[in-house]
């Protein structure tokens, strides 16, 4: 295995407190040594003058369509496009065909990552049977298999059934493992295209009401409190949520959540255009709800900068904006909006964002890689000019699909190198696959 | 004149006025013997309508060989097209490579023609989106209202029941605020959602209290189909509350109008006897979107409204 020298990079580690110009050897998939000015010592030098080197960055969301819809996304496609955005791991959502609700199937995933080897490939398994909400899923047997599952969603539904929730946040005590809500009351958002608002009523669609979300949230937080489970909320994106989780966490409550880039970058005034490509579920909301996400970003309140990354082929975007289904990518796009929208605006310093997309996400699934990046710890590091210039183009994307708003979009922040357990992933931009496996 | 017309939005009182004038002038060629004019001579145009509606479709067709265009029909039911696997983009883009000059689409989509002006050249006339526009009814309403009064300005109209799910109102009040007129949607909350009183228009739950002051009273169908959804209890409960009878009818000025625009619910929004009075101008309605298509269709394909001397 190769040795590497980062030269000269501003180090910025949360996790030991560390934020200042060092060195950074890493050998033998660990951080060997870290200095003002190291000893070569026979390693390959990279000079990283100017650029940021911080723990690899992990995802608690990302849809891969594998098993089921390889033609959209496969385990290495988005392992791919996620070493690209500077990940080291992803968690993926469990919404696949068949749905990872067995060890059988999240043991596959867990196999296929292994196999794509550019990064953590964590699976999340349903909570139901089928993710219909009525029985549980094999919940121990996937905690014991060797994708170790420690994260359970039925995402892409909210649980309806709250004895049901209520069943499944008890039983997962046993594991000590993390009850993840999408919270949408599917009577309230019935037929909802967009947020609903003065904006749905203009354009003449169906809205989502702010209520449909904030309810299940109420909900899963007094269950939590009632059952002791940790609990994680999904893709939050309305203002009463974000006080909702804040009052919450404030109360002592074992609860998470996370945010995606595209609620704290774009709101309902996307939707305009009728542009398929800004469907995606939960709905992009007010001008007001964005801010507030972004306060409860800075804040603490929210742990984690999540992609929601959902590939859809062309030909199901491509149509009527009511047929479209929701969702847009993100994996290679989230670390460049953080910057773009967060830091270089002032909301929130390098060293919040680097928390949010990577120590805190990592503590959430009991992960190696949000650092510290210390003499002998795994060398999961992400290495970028948090200043360099790039536009979107659907073209270089390595997602298999590039339903994504932000294209044509100037974006200040570019990944330079990805390192995967002492591995380069990616260098000067380039995902280096194949010379891995 | 503008390349498409997707939504009232797009036009200004000044924008307005030139629509209506040159359809009264367009009118008057429907007097003739032959009622026919060269203007679009050898331009295509197509009804691309994915929701059945005889009544809109045969108006713009009309219109559209009044002035001498080629038309084509597509009728692609939405579930047709589907089964068939031709997507909208692609239908789209056959008739864009036969040339056609303007499409006139009906989709149930809400923003369909939006989406659609974006992957042709010629131009696109919104015939009603799902939820959102019918920017040809709200114009031929107008005119409607201009032939019995001289100014829309300060005119107050009463527009009661289902604003939230009708593209008609949406257009008539976009169109009404932008001429001046003073708008009152009258409903029920669960069918006049709050957020309507940013469009410029005032908000009522009580029809019998706007009566005596209103000078149009325009009527909305009840969609019975949306009967599931429980927006109010009963059809004869929204009868009772919202509909306009004879009763109601006499308590309102001499000169009011009442105005439907069709398919009429008789006995639910409107009284059988109400739709039949010298007040109610549905049918004029009819016969004046007719003048309103040609108006549009020979301004944005080709008339020159400006130097005068265009309808020989
Ligand atoms: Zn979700």
């Amino acid at each position: 295995m190769s040795r590497y020298l980062l030269r000269g990079g501003r180090v910025i580690d949360p996790a030991s407190g560390v934020d200042e110009r060092r060195d950074l050897l890493i050998e033998e998939g660990v951080v060997a040594s870290t200095g003002a000015t190291l000893d070569e010592a026979g390693a390959e030098v990279i000079d990283v003058a100017g650029a940021v080197v911080a723990p690899g960055l992990v995802d608690l969301h990302t849809h891969v369509r594998e098993p089921g819809r390889e033609d959209e996304e496969t385990i290495a496609s988005a392992s791919a496009a996620a070493a690209a955005g500077g990940y080291t791991a992803i968690c993926t959502m469990p919404n696949t065909d068949p749905i990872a609700d067995s060890a059988a199937i999240v043991e596959k995933v867990w196999a296929l990552g292994r196999e794509a080897g550019l990064v953590e490939v964590v699976a999340a398994g349903a909570l139901s049977k089928g993710q219909r909400g009525e029985k549980m899923a094999d919940i121990g047997e996937m905690v014991r298999s060797v994708a170790r599952v420690r994260l359970f969603t039925d995402d892409g539904h909210g649980v309806q059934n709250s004895l049901f929730a209520r069943r499944v946040m008890e039983y997962l005590v046993t594991f000590d493992a993390i009850y993840a809500e999408h919270c949408e009351d599917e009577a309230l958002a019935a037929g909802g295209m967009m947020h609903e608002g003065e904006r749905s009523m203009a354009l003449g669609m169906r809205g989502i009401p702010s209520e449909a979300e904030e309810l299940m949230a109420a909900r899963d937080i007094a269950l939590a409190k009632l059952t002791g489970c940790r609990l994680h909320l999904l893709h939050i994106s309305t203002a009463g949520t974000a006080e909702i989780v804040r009052r919450a966490r404030a109360e002592g409550v074992r609860v998470t959540a996370e945010a995606t880039p595209h609620h704290f970058s774009l709101t309902d005034a996307e939707l305009e255009s009728y542009d398929p490509n800004a469907k995606v579920n939960p709905p992009l909301r007010t001008e007001e709800d964005r801010a507030a996400i972004v306060g409860a970003l800075a804040d603490g309140t929210i742990d984690a900068i999540a992609t929601d990354h959902a590939p859809h082929a062309l030909e199901e975007k491509d149509v009527e904006f009511q047929y479209a289904p929701p969702g847009m990518v993100g994996l290679e796009t989230s670390l460049a909006l953080t910057l773009t929208e967060l830091v270089h605006p002032g909301h929130i310093s390098l060293t919040r964002a680097i928390e949010l997309l990577s120590v805190g996400p990592s503590r959430i699934l009991g992960l190696p890689q949000g650092g510290p990046l210390t003499s002998g710890d795994p060398a999961h590091v992400v290495v970028f000019d948090p200043d360099g210039e790039w536009t979107v183009d659907p073209a270089r994307l390595r997602s298999l699909c590039k339903n994504t708003p932000f294209v044509g979009r100037k974006l200040r922040g570019r990944v330079l190198h990805t390192f995967f357990a002492g591995r380069l992933t990616v260098r000067d931009g380039v995902v280096l696959a194949g010379e891995l496996v | 004149m503008m390349k498409h017309l997707l939504s009232m939005d797009q036009l200004s009182s000044a924008d307005i006025v030139t629509i209506l004038d040159t359809a009264e002038s367009l009118r008057s060629v429907t007097d003739r013997p032959i009622k026919k004019l060269p203007t679009l001579r050898g331009r295509t145009v197509c009804n691309l309508f994915y929701e059945a509606s005889t009544r809109t479709r045969i108006s713009f067709e009309l219109a559209a060989k009044r002035l001498s265009a080629d038309v084509i029909n597509f009728s692609a039911d939405s579930k047709s097209s589907v089964a068939k696997g031709e997507s909208f983009k692609d239908t789209a883009w056959t008739l864009e490579a036969m040339g056609v000059d303007a499409i006139i689409v009906r989709h149930g989509s809400s923003g369909a023609p939006h989406q659609l002006s974006q992957w042709v050249k010629a131009s696109v006339l919104n015939a009603g989106d799902g939820q959102h526009e019918h920017p040809t009814q709200a114009l031929l309403d107008l005119y409607s209202m201009r032939e019995h009064f001289k100014d829309l300005e300060g005119l107050k109209v009463a527009i009661v029941g289902d604003v939230l799910h009708s593209r008609v109102a949406r257009s008539n009040v976009k169109g009404l605020v932008t001429m001046g007129a003073d708008v009152i949607l009258i409903g029920p909350p669960t069918l006049i959602p709050p957020q309507a009183a940013t469009w410029g228009a005032r908000i009522g739950y009580d029809l019998d209290e706007v009566l005596e002051e209103i000078d149009v009273c325009y009527l909305l169908r009840v969609q019975k189909e949306r009967q599931s959804e429980q927006l109010f209890p009963s059809l004869r409960e929204y009868a009772a509350l919202w509909g306009l009878d004879s009763r109601r009818l006499a308590r309102m000025k001499p000169e009011v109008l009442v105005m439907h625009p069709g398919p009429m619910n008789r006995g639910v929004e409107i009284g059988a006897d109400v739709s039949e009075s010298p007040r109610s101008i549905i049918l004029d309605q009819v016969a004046n979107g007719l003048a309103v298509r040609m108006s549009l269709l020979y301004l944005m394909l080709g008339g020159r409204s400006e130097d005068g001397e265009v309808f020989e």
